[in-house]
């Protein structure tokens, strides 16, 4: 938190160019007033690369602005609403409530958080950020208060916990989690009662940054910027000591004393990588000795298992680092790096522009509490799936160690024995389909975003086709890889919307499979052509040629193919 | 603490605030002599020297002043 920038110098940022960043646009609605709010978001998006163009309603006017069908909200058109309704507020509810009435608040407001999120559905294909409640605790009750129904403390904890109901149940609402905030800087930082006084503020100048960060970091999920891997150092990180000189004995690990530290930081990167983290480890180590300890220590919590790529050797880090990126083909933008050792940490920052290499506290015992305050690993989506992509990058490794012995490539791509199931959108393929639009940078032609809502709308649309791939072969199951939506654009011809695919299975010939596939609904649907364009973004590069390479020509800005001429292309995929 | 020494830091905080290396306050400086010091400036203002001095100024306080100086009686009140 010590290198948070200040509100002032968030500030400062307004001045600057933001004429190449992504531009977003926001609307914030709040109950109390946010030109404080306003600002600091706004700087917080430039040093998240985002041009936030933030349109901020007059102050109190949420139900005018959502009620009113011709309200400056729906004008402005934003691709996200904030909506910040204050605990402040909620309590001079509370107090104007009849004695009686008090346990119906939670349900009331709800009710009424519910209608505004339906009428902007209705009107807005828009995601909604809602603020939830810090706590007030107004001491009318003292610890009864959590006895009661008639409290407020009861009616503000029920609130918070059936928003979080809410939110799992409506693909567009999503929480900021401001009274976590609250709980990690206490309400002495977080609100101001003379800033509240004069400016009718809620939140204090002191922990705008921070409320700025993770609300910027959540919109930057929605758009793709996350991060999906967790690079980490061995010695004095993962545990106690180090391996080569202390001996397997040695180092501390376990229940006892700093030992303790270690464990519980280990058991955060075992939830993490439970929830789709990708683990890799970067060690300057000889292997068979780093990797020891994973085998043969009790007290280990992560173990070989659990691990993608291992990197044990005395080559530098930054080198290493870029040999973990291209077996797991992520952005550098999308992983964190973990080190004790200052030195290492400098390196690898200087060497590998991209990474993010938080400092580490200098004691062990530090390293949980200061990673909680950091937020780095925001999502907007979580699937069974997650759970088992370390795996598949695993299975990926050893991919590549096979595929060296194989001189003839097509002699390599059948002995995979590949296996795809093809189907258009439906309710179990949802979210996964969602999760790959999010997630995809690299191979993707137009990097179009879905949310589970937008799939759902276009699974039932009858102006669409929709395709989506699984790949599976002898080493394992890559789950749901690849995503085709095509747009029926006039009687004879089809747009290809969207063209994603994961690239853990580039070089398989699956792009000949998927456009093969394509050509085939094309046909049956009676479509005589398809056009594809390519939108460069600083990340797909990769897929510049693209439609040249797949036998498309050049048609405007885009590229256009003739169904009837084309000869199904060469692949080694059998249906599943 | 001498009145001086509060203004130029009172100054120094006015510059980084408001983002501005022209500033030059004076005891008699009012809101009207100083480019961007609205209303909603002045709070941060207000909270920045706040932290800068270690006080805390009560809610009426914040809005008693009618210029620098009595900005400045005011902290010196409140710093050893």
């Amino acid at each position: 938190m010590d290198n948070m920038k200040g509100f002032s110098q968030l500030k400062k940022n307004l001045k600057n160019d933001f004429s190449h960043l992504k531009s977003i646009k926001i609307a914030l609605l709040g109950d109390t007033a946010t030109q404080f709010l306003n600002q600091a978001l706004r700087g917080t998006g430039f040093d998240h690369g985002l041009d936030l163009q933030i349109w901020e309603a007059d102050f109190n006017q949420i139900e005018r602005q959502v009620f009113d069908p011709s309200s400056e909200l729906y004008e402005f058109a934003p691709d996200v609403v904030i909506i910040f309704q204050s605990t402040h507020k909620l309590v001079s509810k509370y107090s104007k409530l009849k004695p009686g009435q008090y346990n119906e608040l939670a349900q009331k407001q709800l009710d009424q958080i519910n209608s505004l999120y339906s009428e902007i559905k209705s009107k807005l294909n828009a995601k909604i950020i809602y603020y939830n409640y810090p706590e007030i605790n107004d001491s009318v009750f003292g610890n009864y208060a959590s006895k009661t129904e008639q409290s407020f403390l009861f009616q503000l904890r029920k609130l918070n916990y059936e928003l979080m109901v809410f939110a799992s149940q409506n693909p567009n609402f999503y929480i900021c989690d401001i009274s976590s905030v609250q709980n990690q800087v206490g309400k002495a930082t977080m609100f101001h009662t003379s800033v509240y006084i004069n400016t009718e503020m809620v939140l204090s100048i002191e922990v705008l940054p921070i409320v700025a960060a993770r609300t910027v970091e959540l919109i930057g999920s929605m758009y793709g910027n996350f991060k999906k891997c967790l690079i980490l150092d061995l010695d004095n990180t993962m545990w106690g000591g180090i391996i080569g000189d202390d001996g397997l004995e040695n180092i501390q690990l376990g229940a006892l004393g700093i030992g303790k530290a270690f464990t519980e930081f280990q058991y955060w990167i075992k939830k993490l990588k439970n929830r789709g983290v990708i683990i890799a480890v970067c060690s300057k180590n000889t292997e068979s000795i780093a990797k020891e300890p994973f085998d043969k220590h009790p007290d280990m919590v992560i173990r070989l298992d659990d691990v993608a790529v291992f990197m044990a050797n005395w080559d530098n880090k930054a080198d290493n680092i870029k040999k973990i990126q291209s077996i797991l083909n992520i952005g550098f933008d999308s992983m964190v790096f973990l080190d004790d050792n200052p030195f290492e940490r400098n390196m690898v920052r200087e060497n590998v522009p991209g990474v993010l290499v938080p400092e580490l506290p200098e004691d062990p015992a530090d390293y949980l509490e200061y990673l909680y305050t950091l937020n780095l690993f925001e999502t907007v989506s979580f699937s069974d799936l997650d759970a088992e992509r370390t795996k598949q990058y695993q299975v990926e490794a050893q991919r590549a160690i096979i595929q060296n012995s194989f001189t003839n490539e097509d002699d390599f791509l059948k002995s995979l024995n590949m296996l795809s199931l093809v189907e258009g959108f439906n309710k179990f393929n949802g979210p996964r389909v969602a999760q790959l639009s999010q997630r995809s940078n690299q191979y993707n032609l137009r990097t179009m975003r879905y949310t589970e809502a937008d799939i759902e709308a276009l699974a039932s649309s009858d102006k669409h086709i929709t395709l989506a791939f699984t790949l599976e072969d002898k080493f394992g199951d890559n789950g749901l890889i690849c995503v085709i939506i095509m747009e029926k654009q006039s009687a004879d011809t089809l747009f290809i919307d969207s063209w994603f695919m994961s690239c853990r299975v580039l070089k398989r010939g699956m792009e000949n499979f998927v456009l093969n596939n394509m050509i085939a609904a094309a046909k049956n649907n009676g479509f005589k052509y398809i056009k594809g364009q390519y939108i460069p973004t600083p990340k797909n590069e990769m897929v510049k040629d693209h439609y040249a390479n797949m036998g498309f020509t050049a048609d405007g800005d885009g590229w256009v193919l003739d169904v009837a001429g084309y000869d199904d292309k060469k692949c080694f995929i059998e249906y599943k | 603490m001498e009145k001086n020494d509060a203004l130029k830091k009172v100054n120094d905080v006015f510059i980084d605030v408001l983002d501005n290396e022209d500033i030059v306050l004076s005891y008699e400086t009012t809101a009207n002599d100083v480019e961007d010091w609205d209303s909603l400036n002045h709070i941060q203002l207000v909270v920045t020297i706040e932290k800068a001095f270690k006080i805390r100024f009560t809610s009426h306080e914040i809005q008693s002043w009618n210029n620098v100086g009595e900005m400045l009686d005011c902290i010196l009140t409140k710093v050893a």
